[in-house]
C-alpha cells in the first residue's frame, strides 16, 4: 500500500489534464478512451512532463508541489516507467537495458538484484539478444525489469497489454501480479481495457478529455464483470 | 608522381586528420546545444556558428591571422609562451578546424536532432544525470550524423585553400596542403607536378565520399 496523492493541472495546447486524486493503492489504474490524458498523467509522475500547477506525493515524499516549490528532476524521483512502446534502448542489447540504472550501484548488491528480477520475469534466456530480436511482449518484460531493477517507489505501467496477443497477455498478467506481491511494489497501470484491470487492479480511475470522470474499485465499476 | 607530391600528399592528411580529431569535441558539444537546449540569442549563436560556411575563406583566414598574429589578442599571449602559430604547421590545422567546424556541427546537430528524446527521458527516471544521458544514449544514437560530420569535415579539411594560404602561406615542406600546392605549383610554372597532386587530391575525395555514402547507405542500429 502507497498513500498516492495526484492533483495537478497541465495544459498542453489545446488539452488541459485536470485531475485531483489521493488514494492508498497498491495497484492504481487509469483507465479510458485514447487521448484521455493517462500517458500525460504518467509522464507528470515520472517527470517528464511539468504541470502547471498542483501537487504529485508518492508515499510521504513530495515529487512536485507548486506552492512549495519542489519539482524534484526525473532522475530523484524513484519512479520505475514503462512507456507503451517498452522504448528499449536500441544500441543495447538486453542485458545492457536491464542494467541502465544501476551503473552507479554496488558489484554483488546489483548482481543480486539483477538476478532475482530476471529470475522474476523469466528473462535468463533473452538477456544476450539485441532488443531488434525481440517480440512485443518481452520488450515489456524487458523494459519492467530495467524500471525494477532501481527499486522505485511506485511502477507506471503504459497499456502493457496493449501490443500483445490474448494468450500472451495471460502469460505476462501473473509476471506483474508476482511483481505486487513479491515485491510490494506499488503500480499505477494504465489501459483501456476493464478486464485488466477487473484483475489487478484495487482502485480505478476513469478519464475522459483530462478530467476524471468516475473512480472506485472495479468490482463498483464494472459490477458485471467482476468474478 | 615525386617524392615532394608524396611528402604534399602525407601532410596534408596528417593535418586533416589532427584537425578533424580536435574539432570534433566543440563540434558535438555545439551541435547538442543547437539541437536540445533553448536559450535568449540562439538565433544569433546558430548565425556565427555557420559564418565560415559563407565567409570568403580568404576573409577567415584574415580574422585567423589578426588573431594569431604577434600583434593579435590570442597571438600575444601564446607569443608569451613560446608559441608561434602564424606560417606553421599548427595555422594550418587552425584554418582547417575554422572552415570544417561548421559542416561538422550542423552534421551532429542533425543526428542528435534524429534521436527520441523519450529515450533521453527514460533515461533519466532511470537516474541518469544530463552527462550520462549524452554519452551513453545520445551521443552513442547520433554516432550516424557524427561519423558523417566527421567524414565531411575531413573532406573539407583536405581541400582547404582559402584560409590556409593567408594564415599559413605556402612555405614547401612545412605548410604547403595539397590544394596551396596546386597553385603554387601551376604558379612557378610547374604545371605536370600539379596534375599529381590533382590525382591524390581526386583518390582521397573519392575515398571520403564513398566511406560516408557506405555509412549512410546502412541500416539498422549502429
Amino acid at each position: 500500500m502507497i498513500s498516492l496523492t495526484i492533483d495537478i493541472t497541465l495544459r498542453q495546447d489545446a488539452f488541459t489534464l485536470d485531475v485531483s486524486e489521493s488514494a492508498s493503492v497498491e495497484v492504481l489504474g487509469l483507465f479510458g478512451p485514447s487521448g484521455s490524458g493517462k500517458t500525460s498523467l504518467l509522464e507528470a509522475v515520472a517527470g517528464l512532463r511539468h504541470p502547471d500547477r498542483g501537487a504529485i506525493k508518492v508515499g510521504d515524499r513530495d515529487l512536485y508541489s507548486s506552492t512549495l516549490q519542489i519539482n524534484l528532476p526525473s532522475r530523484e524521483r524513484r519512479i520505475g516507467y514503462v512507456p507503451q512502446d517498452a522504448l528499449l534502448f536500441p544500441h543495447l542489447d538486453v542485458k545492457a537495458n536491464i542494467l541502465y540504472g544501476t551503473s552507479g550501484h554496488l558489484g554483488t548488491a546489483k548482481a543480486l538484484a539483477y538476478a532475482e528480477t530476471v529470475d522474476l520475469l523469466e528473462l535468463g534466456s533473452l538477456v544476450a539478444r539485441r532488443v531488434q530480436k525481440l517480440s512485443g511482449g518481452e520488450k515489456q518484460r524487458v523494459a519492467i525489469a530495467r524500471a525494477l531493477m532501481i527499486r522505485p517507489a511506485l511502477l507506471l505501467l503504459d497499456e502493457p497489454l496493449a501490443g500483445v496477443d490474448r494468450e500472451r497477455r495471460d502469460r505476462i498478467l501473473p509476471y506483474l501480479m508476482r511483481i505486487r506481491k513479491q515485491l510490494h511494489v506499488p503500480l499505477v497501470y494504465v489501459t483501456h481495457d476493464a478486464d485488466e484491470l477487473t484483475a489487478i487492479a484495487d482502485r480505478v480511475l476513469k478519464l475522459e478529455a483530462g478530467r476524471v470522470v468516475a473512480s472506485g474499485p472495479p468490482s463498483a465499476m464494472w459490477p458485471a464483470a467482476t468474478r | 608522381m615525386t617524392a615532394e607530391t608524396w611528402a604534399i600528399a602525407r601532410f596534408t592528411v596528417l593535418m586533416a586528420l589532427t584537425a578533424t580529431f580536435l574539432v570534433l569535441p566543440p563540434a558535438i558539444a555545439t551541435g547538442w546545444v543547437l539541437a536540445r537546449k533553448s536559450f535568449a540569442g540562439k538565433a544569433l549563436f546558430e548565425t556565427i556558428v555557420s559564418l565560415p560556411l559563407v565567409l570568403p575563406p580568404v576573409a577567415s583566414g584574415l580574422v585567423l591571422l589578426w588573431l594569431f598574429g604577434r600583434r593579435g589578442p590570442l597571438g600575444r599571449a601564446l607569443d608569451a609562451v613560446g608559441i608561434e602559430v602564424v606560417f606553421t604547421w599548427k595555422a594550418v590545422v587552425i584554418a582547417m578546424m575554422v572552415i570544417s567546424f561548421p559542416l561538422v556541427a550542423r552534421s551532429v546537430r542533425a543526428g542528435i536532432e534524429q534521436v527520441d528524446q523519450r529515450f533521453e527521458g527514460i533515461a533519466a527516471t532511470l537516474g541518469a544525470g544530463w552527462f550520462q544521458i549524452l554519452t551513453t544514449i545520445t551521443l552513442p544514437l547520433a554516432s550516424r550524423g557524427i561519423i558523417a560530420g566527421a567524414i565531411l569535415g575531413f573532406s573539407r579539411a583536405l581541400g582547404e585553400f582559402g584560409a590556409t594560404i593567408m594564415v599559413a602561406g605556402a612555405i614547401p615542406g612545412r605548410t604547403q596542403t595539397l590544394a596551396v600546392g596546386i597553385y603554387t605549383l601551376v604558379e612557378t610554372g610547374r604545371e605536370e607536378l600539379a596534375w599529381g597532386l590533382v590525382a591524390i587530391s581526386a583518390l582521397l575525395a573519392f575515398g571520403a565520399i564513398y566511406v560516408s555514402n557506405r555509412i549512410a547507405g546502412s541500416r539498422g542500429t549502429p
